[in-house]
């Protein structure tokens, strides 16, 4: 009798912890903000997702990008990255070569605002992040490898 | 969820650094104990304006981290200003917050 119990609250604890994570999942409404380059966002290569922003994958290397990251990263989820550029930016792209989807965040920037962004992104693996700049009509790009030992990505 | 936000003049230039409260799930996670995909959520837009008129405007994939963080600088503010930052996610979320430039 004892046993049958115990047995039965387990499987019942188990079937409820399922059916919520799938309740979740579904429930999740799919909105796509009109503004939100979303093929950017998915591409799966830098090529792809520098198409999907700037409208073209070439760039010109610059030395007048300067991208502040750790050379080694302990954590990849938590990697700290300032982009500042003596150009007169009207966009930042903060691209990591090797995650899945390498596209992390594009800032757009009014006349007034300096060349200067600051976050922290998520690094699955040892990469370059590639800093793009929109200046002029014209793309810039730099890049700085960061070695991460722990991934960032995916559990 | 909640922002943190700062704005401080100095001189000419103004430098604004949020700190904003997001689980920013890619939605590749796994959940360990259902083997389950963790569903995505996380901000994809945010906007800052000073006076009502843009300054910045974000746009973020799942790859900014956990809580993001965000500092940029603009000229053109002075003490006693208006910032004001708001974020939205993909599940329809969002939040803004004003504060005065120091």
């Amino acid at each position: 009798m004892n046993m049958k119990r115990r047995v039965f609250l387990k499987s019942t604890l188990a079937g409820s912890a399922v059916a919520v994570a799938v309740g979740a999942g579904l429930v999740a409404p799919r909105q796509v903000l009109a503004a939100w380059p979303k093929s950017a966002f998915e591409a799966k290569t830098v090529q792809d997702a520098m198409k999907g922003i700037f409208g073209s994958d070439l760039s010109e290397a610059s030395g007048d990008i300067k991208i502040k990251a750790p050379d080694i990263a302990e954590n990849g989820a938590v990697v700290p990255v300032t982009i500042s550029t003596g150009m007169k930016a009207e966009s930042i792209a903060i691209i990591v070569e090797k995650n899945g989807t390498p596209l992390a965040a594009t800032f757009n920037l009014a006349a007034n605002t300096e060349g200067y962004v600051s976050t922290r992104i998520k690094m699955g693996k040892t990469s370059d992040v590639i800093a793009v700049v929109k200046s002029g009509g014209k793309t810039y790009s730099a890049r700085k490898e960061v070695k991460v030992t722990i991934g960032g990505c995916g559990g | 969820m909640s922002i943190k936000i700062r704005a401080k003049v100095k001189g000419d230039v103004c430098t604004v650094k949020a700190l904003i409260k997001h689980p920013m799930e890619t939605g590749l996670r796994k959940d360990k104990k259902t083997g389950k995909k963790i569903p995505a959520h996380f901000i994809q837009d945010v906007t800052c304006k000073h006076n009502g008129a843009d300054v910045m405007n974000a746009n973020w994939g799942g790859a900014v981290s956990t809580n993001p963080y965000l500092s940029f600088r603009f000229s053109g503010a002075k003490a006693g200003d208006t910032i004001a930052l708001s974020w939205a996610d993909n599940k329809g979320g969002s939040d803004t917050k004003e504060v005065k430039v120091k």
